[in-house]
């Protein structure tokens, strides 16, 4: 959108202001995750600038406390095992919901992408009711399955988005060529699915690791998160421990987003290349 | 030709091709469905079924059927004027002095508290006093410990115990009650702060949805417009707040809007202000945060619009004469408003749903529905009342999905 050389003065002026706002959007999107990481690495707790020394006192904290530490582990656990249930999970279901002729798609699919919709406050109250009856609440298990209840639609949307291409004359060659369904699946479907499984398991990772409200409802301290340790963090006193937690998950989200972007190109590429060897 | 495929093609062993099409595709339609079902079976038990029996608890409510079984299955008889008779009387007298080997004094007492304020230690001593009764009559003896048995919407209280389904927690929600003769009635001005907790939870969610739709759609349009290369670069500068921690977003605010924080700091040394202001712990602090993180959800949807609209419309309509203005307005705008729509009802919905933010950078007076949905659970033990409002509040979330959905499509929904 450059600006032509006969625009009006009043057109000029306008073209700047739209920039300068932009500017203005984009400094409030990006400004507050950049002024924490700073901070950070102040040596005094507080959270003014100019920071009067710099210190890695708080990553110390991090890092060495038991009560950060061992809410760290615990929500690596949670969500790491959130990831291999809700993957498999999920993916399963996409592969199925992809076959031609499910029936009654649209039904089945709302059923298992509601756990996105519904505000997360209602699900959690009903886990915590049900819970209470099941003998669930406060243990690990009852939090990887409620985390997995609320992670598996992004698989399942990530791994359906990857088999909208699918081509299943692929695998009735194979068959054809007699390979037997596992082979099939281990050699065609999965290499071409697996983009999406990787991207919807680090949506399952994030999804569990970032969770704070059903953790909140279904855990006591001994399954306290890295969210519901940051949430009592805030909420009772500020101690600039949350800078530094929150430094180290917004690094864990850049290397996220770089991969699942890596992902989505790769696949395209492939599907790309795809379509100019199906024209050739 | 009046000869089908099937009688054509036989199979050697005599079954038409047709049949053995349909076996095989029926057996297609089984294996599909036998990979569906674990996830379906596991949403269905740990989601389903949890949020169904909450919808039950909302109206579902057998406290008093249970633990005052005689004095309700008497209550059945009563007309409801006046006060119940002496058989009555003695049931209860019965039941109360149950409920102290049982210890369930103080749940009768709780639950008749909701209703009718001030009650719990009347209703627990007077099961204590009762186990000293032994003959009748009991009305007088039970009126003489507590002059509650003597009123009549005491009663009209225990009689709608009669059914173990009650209206009272969705109409509290509402800020109606039952009166006296267990008619609906508007709530006492103490116990009605929820048409408020409603219209602000409304209001928040509107104003944030204002506030992501006038920033986001300048900078959608941008997007849209600039070269696919600068674009990218810009795009990731959206994507990577969607993709940092809710908490940390937060955190970053509450550090940044303090009263010593950056932001005030910046505006007191440019001397816009000459005292910090209250930037947080208040509704602007609220409205900020939330608009934060909810601006890549409204600026996306427009955003892929926008990169389907061909730029040759708006140069036909400047070649036919209309101003650059005129042009963006009837020719461009137009044909965004899909994606404005899909934007801002996504952004919406899912305001109405915040908990966590508001009860961070929120004052007492910034909490919306999920914030009492939490506390009735977890402080008040009113688990009720909880379900209650999250009936309501799921309601009002699944009605706009379902207006979403026919205008967007749930399945056009996509991740990065």
């Amino acid at each position: 959108m450059a600006l032509s050389l006969y625009a009006s003065p009043l057109e000029r002026s306008w073209y700047y202001l739209h920039r300068v706002l932009c500017g203005g959007v984009f400094i409030f999107l990006v400004a507050p995750t950049l002024v924490i990481i700073p901070l950070s690495f102040n040596s005094e707790p507080f959270f003014t600038f100019p920071m009067p020394g710099l210190s890695l006192r708080w990553y110390e904290e991090l890092f060495l406390t038991d009560r950060w530490v061992g809410s760290f582990y615990n929500s690596i656990f949670v969500a790491v095992m959130v990831t291999l249930l809700s993957t498999v999970l999920g993916t399963l279901a996409a592969l199925g919901l992809s076959r031609p002729k499910f029936p009654w798609r649209t039904a089945v699919m709302s059923l298992l992408i509601s756990p996105m919709v519904v505000p997360v406050v209602i699900t959690a109250v009903g886990i915590y009711f049900f819970y209470a009856d099941a003998r669930l609440l406060n243990t690990f298990t009852g939090l990887i399955l409620a985390h997995t209840t609320l992670a598996t639609p992004f698989v399942v949307i990530t791994v359906t988005a990857t088999l909208i291409g699918f081509d299943h004359s692929l695998t009735r060659a194979a068959a054809s060529l007699g390979a037997p369904p596992v082979t099939s699946f281990f050699k065609i479907t999965l290499p071409l699915v697996l983009p999406g499984m990787i991207s919807g398991a680090l949506f399952a990772f994030i999804t569990s690791f970032d969770e704070v409200v059903v953790a909140l409802f279904i855990t006591s301290a001994n399954q306290r998160t890295l969210p519901k340790a940051m949430f009592s963090g805030i909420n009772q006193e500020i101690s600039p421990t949350i800078t530094a937690a929150a430094t180290v998950l917004t690094l864990f989200a850049i290397v996220m987003l770089t991969t699942v972007e890596l992902l989505r190109r790769r696949s395209e590429r492939l599907r790309g290349s795809r379509k100019a060897a199906a024209v050739v | 030709m009046a000869i089908s495929d099937g009688q054509i093609f036989d199979e050697p062993h005599g079954i038409p091709l047709r049949v053995t099409l349909m076996r095989a595709e029926r057996r297609h339609r089984v294996k599909a469905l036998i990979l569906v079902l674990p996830l379906a079976f596991f949403i269905l038990i740990f989601f389903v079924l949890p949020i169904a029996r909450m919808l039950v608890n909302a109206v579902h409510d057998d406290t008093l059927l249970t633990l005052l079984p005689r004095t309700i299955s008497e209550l059945r008889q009563w007309d409801g004027n006046g006060l119940p008779d002496e058989p009555v009387y003695a049931a209860l007298v019965v039941d109360l002095k149950q409920t102290i080997d049982q210890g369930t004094a103080g749940v009768i007492g709780k639950r008749m508290n909701y209703e009718i304020a001030g009650v719990v230690s009347k209703v627990t001593s007077s099961a204590r006093k009762a186990q000293e009764l032994s003959t009748g009559p009991y009305k007088e003896a039970l009126i003489k410990i507590d002059a509650l048995w003597a009123r009549h919407d005491v009663w009209s209280l225990l009689k709608r115990g009669t059914s173990p389904y009650t209206f009272y927690y969705l109409l509290r929600a509402a800020d109606y009650q039952y009166g006296p003769n267990s008619e609906i009635v508007a709530s006492s001005p103490g116990n009605a702060i929820f048409q408020d907790v409603w219209l602000r939870t409304f209001g928040i969610s509107f104003g944030v949805t204002l506030a992501t739709l006038l920033l986001g759609f300048p900078v959608a349009y941008l997007l849209a417009t600039l070269q696919p290369k600068h674009a990218n670069l810009l795009l990731i500068m959206v994507l990577l707040p969607f993709w940092t921690s809710l908490l940390v977003r937060t955190t970053a605010w509450v550090v940044l809007l303090q009263r010593h924080g950056a932001v005030n700091e910046i505006l007191v040394a440019s001397h816009m202000i000459s005292q910090p202001a209250e930037l947080i712990y208040n509704r602007f602090g609220t409205l900020v945060a939330m608009s934060h993180i909810q601006l890549p959800f409204t600026l996306l949807p427009i955003y892929s619009v926008m990169k389907t609209i061909s730029p040759s419309y708006i140069r036909a309509a400047q070649s036919l004469g209309a101003g650059p203005f005129y042009a963006f307005w009837k020719v461009y705008f137009p044909q965004t408003l899909s994606g404005v729509a899909a934007g801002c009802l996504l952004t919406f919905i899912l305001c109405l749903g915040y908990y966590i933010t508001p009860a961070l950078v929120g004052g007492p007076s910034d909490q919306m529905v999920s914030f009492f949905v939490a506390h009735y659970t977890n402080e008040d033990l009113n688990w009720g009342m909880a379900s209650a409002l999250g009936a309501i509040l799921l309601t009002a979330t699944l009605t706009l999905y379902f207006v979403f959905n026919k205008l967007v499509g749930i399945n056009r929904i996509k991740l990065g």
